[in-house]
């Protein structure tokens, strides 16, 4: 019996303890090394940021560069997909051009008198726009985000919005010098304030870690609403990060309240950084 | 002389293709671990790692595997320090694996392997969502680890047959 016990010990001091020829550290080390890596990224000391950053910035780019080859075959396959459906993308797109350019008078009517009627109220948007490129959307069952190529030092700045298009895509959660990292709507961590429309409920929407997003926090019979027919998420503007009117997603009756997304997030290549300013905000 | 050094060359890339195999899969952008499927992914990474230090612990060091974790953190954006301490687990239990076993057997690892990766898993849940309040999806773990179990003969043989047919030579 104590003969086994021993063994044991042996066993685990020498899996712990032991170095072989080639390791300058041994396991006990290097599981303390990695625990104090732990403990210390918690602490928002200067100079652990900067330390957090700069690893941030070199491991980024190298995995951008190693990742070269594997997005060119992505667009290759991609480009080939869209070669082949060009003739049935093409009628498509001409009748949605036809219904479109007809909505865009009755658009920019409803904008102009949306202009003087904020301006009546003294209430303006006014938003700073910024153009990065996707650097790596690795995404994981963890974490649903991308890396983006601007940083603190084209002034981006943790919580700004992230616009494919007009459509939210997600916020910024992590700025280094030259780039930074952006939660995807679809992070089951992502809480955006939203409004239902056309019915008006304000609700919460978060990810599920899944490509498509759920309603939270609102009135108990928003679901009677959505057998009417197909609501659009917008952002409500409520916590002021970003604007109100921002398209989010859209819940149809087929899908039992689930939020379609209207942004692809894995084809996406640029996106624009945004901040709003609202209301007498200087 | 110049296929001396070809074959030389040869040698040392094929000694060091594990490493470049690990630092490959945690710099890509191409994981297995989230393969876009529904209900279906596995730990690569796991894989190579659980295998070359119980089978081979000279071709992958632990400082190298602990530069990969920290890397795959900054990549997938979890806390520093997580996949490190969780791959050095795994090299602690397969360090063990070696220093009882007498006679390695296949099966013996294979289940060895189930208890590692439910073992590290749960260490990172518990600190991704109790320490570090990270909501994880428990089902994508529990889904991960049991495709990582299964997946695991299948590259047990691949890289058995890499290692019979390169290793031999350049020992």
């Amino acid at each position: 019996m104590a003969s086994g016990r021993d063994d044991f010990v042996i066993a685990i001091r020498s899996a712990f303890l032991k170095k072989k020829d080639k390791q300058k550290f041994s396991l006990l080390t290097l599981i303390f090394l990695s625990i104090f890596v732990i403990i210390l990224s918690n602490f928002n000391f200067k100079i652990i940021k900067i330390i957090k950053s700069s690893i941030n910035e070199v491991i980024y780019r190298s995995s951008f560069l190693i990742s070269i080859p594997e997005n060119y075959l992505k667009n290759l396959k991609q480009n080939f997909n869209l070669h082949m459906g060009l003739y049935e993308s093409y009628n498509e797109t001409k009748t949605e051009l036809e219904d479109l350019k007809q909505k865009q008078l009755l658009v920019n009517f409803l904008r102009i008198e949306n202009e003087k009627l904020r301006s009546l109220i003294d209430e303006n948007i006014k938003s700073n726009e910024i153009f990065a490129k996707v650097l790596i959307d690795k995404e994981s069952p963890y974490l649903k985000s991308i890396v983006l190529n601007k940083g603190s030092r084209e002034n981006v700045k943790i919580g700004m919005a992230i616009i494919d298009g007009v459509y939210l895509v997600g916020q910024v959660i992590e700025v280094n010098y030259t780039n930074s990292r952006a939660l995807l709507l679809s992070d089951l961590n992502s809480k955006i304030p939203s409004v239902l429309e056309p019915n008006d409920i304000q609700a919460v929407i978060s990810g599920t870690g899944d490509d498509f997003g759920i309603i939270e926090h609102t009135q108990n019979e928003y679901e009677k609403k959505l057998d009417e027919g197909d609501v659009i998420a917008y952002t409500s503007g409520l916590g002021g990060l970003f604007k109100p009117g921002i398209p989010i997603g859209k819940i149809s009756k087929e899908k039992n309240g689930k939020i379609s997304f209207f942004s692809d997030f894995t084809q996406l290549n640029y996106v624009k950084i945004t901040s709003y300013k609202i209301g007498g905000e200087k | 002389m110049s296929s001396l050094n070809k074959s030389r060359f040869l040698q040392i890339f094929l000694s060091y293709l594990p490493l470049l195999i690990l630092f490959f899969s945690v710099f890509n952008e191409f994981d297995f671990n989230y393969l876009k499927l529904d209900y279906f992914s596995f730990n690569f990474v796991h894989l190579i790692i659980f295998f070359w230090t119980l089978r081979n612990p000279d071709h992958l060091g632990y400082l190298p595997i602990f530069f990969a974790g920290i890397i795959n953190d900054v990549i997938i954006g979890i806390p520093i320090g997580i996949s490190s301490l969780c791959y050095l687990l795994i090299c602690a239990v397969t360090g063990y694996i070696r220093n009882i076993t007498l006679s390695p057997n296949f099966i013996k690892d294979w289940i060895s392997l189930l208890f590692t990766i439910l073992l590290i898993n749960s260490i990172q849940v518990i600190i991704l969502d109790l320490i570090f309040l990270i909501q994880v999806e428990y089902m994508d773990y529990l889904i991960n680890s049991g495709f990582t179990f299964l997946f695991y003969p299948i590259f047990f043989h691949n890289f058995q047959f890499f290692k019979r047919t390169n290793f031999k030579k350049i020992k």
